[in-house]
């Protein structure tokens, strides 16, 4: 019998304890983005793989050392250097140069094993996740600047 | 205090100044009738949108909010959408059962909402022992739950049903005996005389301890009524697809669904009208310029807001708690509810014998 009676109270304790939980919820700021209309604040977290990006300095110079890694490592085959071999002026020694680093958006799986597999740091992933284009070709795009 | 039966009595009196009678009172029934089902139509789709808003806040979301302005027209797009759709009869279902179902529903839920007294001069149906009968239209929609389900030829139809049976008919004893302790009250089983004795002060407070309990186990054996809630099995998604409902489509579903959300506000209703006073003001005793500025308030507007304080409670419980299972439902109402319930209403007989009350 007094477990009976302890039972239902803690029963009751219990549930309340539930009801207070869900109550605090009712009021807290919700999570809801309502997409087209927050796009001017809208700040998407910073490891979200939007796009490749080849970042550029001051001078219009990129890091990347034209070695291939990321091609290699790109699962789908989304990346394709094109290379050049050039002679180094200062050593005379022959030297591999980037001339293009093609980058095919519509067969990337944003796995992010590129940017893992790059040994200077030249690719990274952007936020930038607005891509709609109408044809296919439009998705392939030249990362550096030339 | 603004009372209604001015304009009944006005309409009452054009209509036998040159029609019969007979007549007058006919055309009178046809039109009460029509306004119930508008208000009850239109109840629905309040209720409809109250539930997807109170639900996402719940959940920390917002909720509808693009078809009109806060999403106001979500809901009325949903209806007809629901209006449009093909009512398919499935091949081997009992046609007549499997039709007549939802309208058994609706109207066991149409009957009991027709005994809210909604405001003074407002009650449709009123008479001497209106919560009987309120009680004994509401146990009939159990009747067309049962039938769709048995009709619809479908396993999990008919296990929904059962189960909603169980429920229903086990937690109608517990709603029964938490409303006789309030008939022990007020000794009147009239909707309107139980709303005119909490003048001086709502039964829930008069009656203070067994009409609290009454009022908590009137909310936990009503959110049961309406299988909603922690008590939704008879329709639990993950397990039967839709219940009793699962071979309905359009329009019949689209009745199950209505009856079910305003079974809910009649729940409610019934709870407001009983244990906070119906369309009664707030009224304490003494303070006279308090109770005159609250009968500035018309009645309807009280009601409202008590039925809907309470549909926002049942509401807040149902998004709080997981499902229970069918044998945890009925040990909560047969080892729990009743027992107590019976307790209650004897400590009721003995708060009122001895004139304990306020």
């Amino acid at each position: 019998m007094s477990n009976y009676i302890k039972g239902l109270f803690h029963g009751l304790g219990s549930l309340l304890t539930g009801m207070k939980v869900t109550g605090r919820e009712f009021f807290t700021p919700k999570v809801t983005e309502q997409y087209p209309e927050n796009r001017a604040t809208l700040k998407m977290y910073d490891r979200f793989c939007g796009t490749l990006t080849m970042p550029h300095d001051a001078e219009g110079r990129n890091r990347c050392i034209a070695c291939g890694l990321c091609q290699m490592a790109c699962p789908n085959g989304t990346i394709h250097l094109v290379t050049e071999t050039v002679t180094d002026p200062e050593t005379g020694k022959p030297k591999r140069r980037l001339v293009r680093y093609e980058y095919d958006l519509g067969s990337c799986m944003f796995c992010h094993l590129c940017v893992n597999a790059c040994p200077h740091d030249a690719i990274r992933f952007s936020t930038e996740f607005e891509h709609a284009v109408y044809t296919r070709e439009k998705l392939v795009k030249v990362l550096n600047k030339q | 205090m603004f009372d209604f039966s001015i304009i009944t009595e006005w309409i009452h009196g054009l209509l036998i100044s040159f029609l019969p009678l007979g007549v007058a009172t006919f055309i009178e029934c046809v039109v009460i009738g029509g306004c119930l089902m508008l208000l009850y139509a239109m109840i629905a789709i309040v209720m409809i949108f109250m539930e997807r808003k109170v639900c996402a806040a719940f959940q920390c979301r917002l909720g509808p909010v693009r078809v009109g302005p806060w999403g106001t027209l979500q809901v009325f797009g949903d209806v007809f959408k629901m209006l449009t759709k093909e009512i398919v009869t499935i091949r081997h279902a009992d046609k007549f059962l499997y039709n007549l179902a939802p309208y058994i529903v609706i109207l066991a839920s149409l009957l009991s909402f027709a005994c809210l007294p909604f405001n003074r001069g407002m009650e449709v149906l009123d008479f001497n022992v209106g919560v009987f009968f309120m009680m004994a239209a509401s146990s009939i929609g159990v009747v067309g739950i049962l039938l769709a389900g048995w009709s619809s030829n479908n396993k999990f139809s008919l296990i929904g049903a059962m189960r909603s049976g169980a429920q229903m008919i086990s937690y109608e004893l517990s709603i029964s005996l938490s409303i006789l302790t309030i008939v022990v009250l007020t000794d009147t089983m009239q909707f309107s005389e139980i709303v005119e004795r909490q003048a001086d002060g709502w039964f829930l407070f008069k009656g203070h301890l067994p009409a609290l309990v009454a009022f908590v186990i009137y909310l936990i054996a009503g959110n049961a009524e309406v299988n909603r809630g922690p008590f939704d099995l008879p329709e639990a998604e993950s397990e039967l697809t839709a219940g009793y409902h699962t071979e309905y489509s359009g329009m019949h579903f689209g009745l199950f669904y209505v009856a079910e959300f305003v079974n809910l506000f009649i729940v409610s209703g019934v709870a407001a009208t009983i244990f906070l006073g119906g369309w009664m003001p707030l009224h304490i005793p003494g303070w006279e310029g308090f109770n005159a500025v609250m009968d500035w308030i018309p009645g309807f507007v009280w009601f409202f807001g008590k039925a809907f304080f309470v549909v926002g409670l049942l509401m807040w419980i149902k998004w709080t708690f997981p499902r229970l299972r069918v044998d945890q439902i009925l040990t909560l109402e047969w080892k729990y509810l009743v027992p107590i319930g019976l307790v209650n209403l004897l400590l009721m007989v003995i708060v009122v014998v001895f004139k304990l009350h306020f």
